[in-house]
């Protein structure tokens, strides 16, 4: 085996509470592709960063070609050969082709720059027009103009973040063309992707992080979807009460609460077929990046679905807007809680009463609001139980819990909740889940999206599975296990057609 | 009471209110004369009515997230429209011609204002671009109405607006108090400033809650051109005359400013209606303090801006808690300064 261009020895990072990384070593050997692969918080990112220079490892060894070295920023990284391509491109849109190519690199002498920016893209396929601004050309390729740009850099090391999260299919194929090439020009090429179908696609070899430690370094070929799915994932036992066991839970009426046909989206999510009864709890399961956010945002109108039908309560609907959605009874709490969530400004009893206020419209305030929001904030266990406190300050926990209130609270039919615990510490963790499971037995409808297969397993009716922006298979959650689920993620080719045109 | 968040400004206010009482020592006296309140304190609120009114539009505007810099072209609008009709009317003195006058140029104002809001909130330009395009073109149009010559009116009853007395008080402090009064009835009394922060403070969370955006924030450009056009009533009623390229220059910035030193942040969110008065207040004394104090007129703007730049420093917590530091806190050197830090723990603990 030829030497390892980079390897990373015994890497650990702690931050306040977490430990990120722990022991972890990694080897990247020169003309190969490198899949690092792992769930939400395996530590893939603080990884990336401790190589690239933003973090400081705590314990350690980074050697570029058998050499020890101290990698003070991404500055230094450059330097010696690492360049990396973000998910988000980190480039001057405004900023010509050729200028985005060249700018910061010392002197340049900006009348050869564009031929030799010009050569550079001929070299790469890439039919562009240096001397337009970066801003004019797809993501995709301002994605590859930033990989010209850093190979150009001499890189040795390439590290690609996440960069296809945002491509579409023919976009993919020639972001790998480019890939393979470079591998042939011997650059290493650390790529990292949630889309299991592009790592068995591109990559030499895998390695898996989970919970920070590392699983292990495969041959992609010797690997198989399921058992890759299998190290990535693996059994996380939990102190968690047991709840009631769900699957006892048949439908109250026949009338669904929410039916949906062939809704879809481009680019988003597949067209699928859902229903959602009374008092029932669904649980969407499937991997990071799988479409579940996507489908549950079409649920409530936050994207607009561009084929298919909806009805609520037997009556077909359109969702224009989240208003629509909340005049008939949906409810979402997003998965990015500070982002489209909370009004940090504001405090948590305005917070709470804002999605009731928003539907009665700004003439009618309502007029019981404090009781309300210190019934709700008991109720659920808020701390602080100030209401004037201000919401950005609260722990996650209770900053989910004031979400949960706020939607609670103009009494829904249907609740989506995407992630509702996730980054919350095992108590609130706990007491959210019990939440659900009771707001269930009132006969609330729930659609319940978590990366976390046994909380979904725990309180869901039946489970969605997604893979790759397609519902892929329904189950009855009888006896059903993890395994299976992944086992059915893994099994691969039940994608229909329509499914296979609205991925596009 | 310290950590109040209106403490500042109104120390700020006080302090500016006393130092003028040093140098001019009848400043806080009022005085009925001839049945009419006069006084320095008078004239604060009265030269500052325009002032507090765009302010409290422009406060608005900022906790949606926007800014509006046509306010002082709005100001040059209204006035010009109603002065252009009153000096039309073959009797200037009819209440009836100028109650129609002034209808008229608040209207103009509300339309003014209904145009920032749509290019803001249907067409997204970004609001200092759009309401750039009427503080320009606004001035242009003032001065297309008055056909670019001051018009002059000798209307008594358009005089009241600016200029006259009501109940013994300047009628156009008793108009801010009413404009004051309705927004804060308004902001506060409905649920309007908890909608306003909430698509100021996070604009896409108050998409997902249903919050109606749009309107909001074309009624927030509105109140805003409102606000102005009565100001640009005052000015001109004060001065009988209409001068569409002097009325209102530069209000914008006095009236941002206003806000910001009431303790509202530009990024939008949180807004402080008291907070707002209070910094046009400020403002106002300092343009007073000007004359008062006998400031020579070419040293006005250095002046003005070194008390504002001592205002903003005041209220700056960062500054606060330097000057605090140097002047109370200064701990004695300590030879065990290098004791790593969990010794110094321990011997806490101990003790």
């Amino acid at each position: 085996m030829t030497p390892p261009i980079l390897e990373m020895r015994g890497i650990s990072k702690a931050f306040p509470g977490v430990r990120a990384l722990d022991d972890v070593s990694f080897r990247l050997l020169p003309g190969e592709v490198h899949a690092l692969m792992g769930e939400n918080g395996a530590g893939k990112s603080t990884l990336i960063k401790v190589l690239t220079g933003v973090y400081t490892a705590d314990a350690g060894d980074v050697l570029l070609a058998g050499n020890p070295v101290v990698i003070g920023g991404p500055h230094q990284a450059q330097e010696a050969g690492i360049s990396t391509v973000y998910q988000e491109v980190n480039l001057c849109p405004n900023l010509s082709v050729a200028e985005n190519i060249f700018i910061g690199r010392g002197k340049v002498r900006w009348k050869q720059a564009r031929a030799r920016a010009a050569e550079l893209l001929t070299r790469f396929d890439l039919d562009i027009d240096p001397a337009l601004p970066l801003g004019a050309y797809s993501i995709a390729i301002q994605q590859l103009v930033a990989i010209v740009r850093a190979v150009d850099i001499s890189a040795k090391v390439l590290v690609l973040d996440e960069p296809t999260s945002s491509l579409d299919r023919d976009e993919v194929a020639r972001l790998f063309a480019v890939m393979r090439r470079l591998r042939e020009d011997g650059v290493a090429i650390l790529f990292v992707s949630h889309f299991l179908e592009q790592v068995f696609d591109i990559s030499d070899r895998v390695t898996v992080l989970r919970n920070g430690r590392l699983v292990g370094e495969y041959e992609t070929g010797a690997l198989t979807r399921a058992t890759l799915i299998g190290h990535m994932t693996g059994r996380v036992l939990e102190a968690l009460e047991e709840l009631h066991a769900p699957g006892e839970h048949a439908p109250d009426s026949a009338q669904p609460v929410l039916r949906a046909e062939g809704i879809g989206r481009k680019g988003g999510i597949a067209p699928f077929d859902l229903t959602i009864h009374s008092g029932e709890v669904v649980g969407f399961a499937g991997l990071l990046g799988s479409g579940r956010t996507e489908a549950a945002r079409l649920l409530f109108g936050a994207d607009g679905s561009d084929s298919g039908q909806l009805s609520i309560d037997g009556k077909p609907v359109t969702l224009k807007s989240p208003g629509a959605a909340i005049e008939h009874g949906v409810a979402f709490c997003p998965e990015n809680r500070k982002t489209e969530g909370l009004v940090e400004d504001l405090t948590v009893g305005e917070n709470i009463m804002l999605a009731l206020q928003a539907a009665r419209g700004w003439v009618r305030q309502v007029t019981d609001s404090d009781d309300l929001v210190r019934r709700w904030i008991t109720a659920l266990r808020i701390t602080p139980s100030d209401p004037d406190a201000i919401a950005g300050n609260l722990s996650g926990g209770n900053q989910q819990k004031v979400l949960l209130a706020r939607w609670l609270i103009t009494q829904p039919k249907l609740l989506i909740l995407d992630e509702p615990t996730r980054g919350i510490d095992v108590g609130a963790k706990a007491e959210i889940q019990k939440l659900v499971v009771s707001l269930a037995d009132e006969g609330k409808a729930v659609l319940f999206i978590s990366a976390e297969l046994e909380e979904v397993l725990r309180i869901s009716h039946k489970v969605e599975v997604l893979r790759d922006r397609q519902m892929i298979a329904e189950l009855a959650n009888e006896g059903l296990t993890p395994e299976r689920i992944l086992a059915t993620i893994a099994g691969g080719g039940t994608g229909t057609v329509a499914a296979e045109g609205a991925a596009q | 009471m310290i950590k109040h968040r209106l403490f500042w400004p109104v120390v700020a206010l006080v302090a500016l209110l006393l130092g003028n009482r040093i140098v001019t020592p009848g400043f806080f006296s009022v005085e009925v004369k001839s049945g009419h309140l006069y006084g320095s304190l008078i004239d604060i609120l009265l030269f500052g009515a325009p002032l507090i009114l765009i302010a409290l539009g422009m406060v608005t505007v900022i906790a949606t997230g926007g800014i509006d810099l046509s306010v002082g072209a709005t100001v040059a609008i209204s006035g010009a429209l109603a002065c252009y009709i009153i000096s039309d009317q073959a009797n200037q003195g009819s209440v009836g011609g100028v109650l129609f006058a002034v209808a008229l140029a608040l209207v103009l104002s509300l339309a003014l204002g209904l145009w920032n809001g749509m290019l803001v909130a249907w067409l997204g330009i970004q609001p200092i671009i759009a309401t750039l395009i009427l503080m320009v073109a606004g001035r242009g149009v003032a001065q297309l109405i008055t056909s670019g010559k001051i018009i002059t009116v000798n209307s008594p009853p358009y005089k009241l607006i600016g200029g006259g007395y009501w109940l013994g008080l300047p009628f156009a402090i008793i108009v801010v108090v009413v404009v004051a009064a309705i927004t804060a009835v308004l902001v506060r009394r409905t649920a309007l400033g908890l909608l306003i922060e909430a698509v100021g403070g996070n604009a896409e969370a108050s998409r997902l809650v249903g919050i109606r955006s749009r309107s909001l924030i074309i009624m927030a450009y509105m109140f805003c051109a409102l606000c102005s056009g009565i100001a640009g009533l005052m000015i001109s009623s004060n001065i009988a005359a209409a001068d569409g390229n002097n009325a209102g220059l530069w209000m914008e910035l006095d009236a941002i400013l206003a806000v910001v030193i009431g303790g509202t942040s530009l990024i939008g969110g949180r807004f402080s209606l008291a907070g707002t008065i209070i910094g046009a207040l400020i403002i106002q004394t300092i343009s007073t303090t000007i004359y008062t104090a006998g400031v020579p007129s070419y040293r006005v703007l250095v002046f003005k801006a070194v008390v504002v730049a001592l205002v903003c420093l005041i209220q700056s917590p960062a500054f606060r808690a330097k000057v605090f530091r140097r002047r109370h806190k200064r701990p004695p050197p300590q030879p065990k300064a290098e004791v790593p830090a969990s010794d110094s723990g321990d011997l806490e603990v101990s003790a």
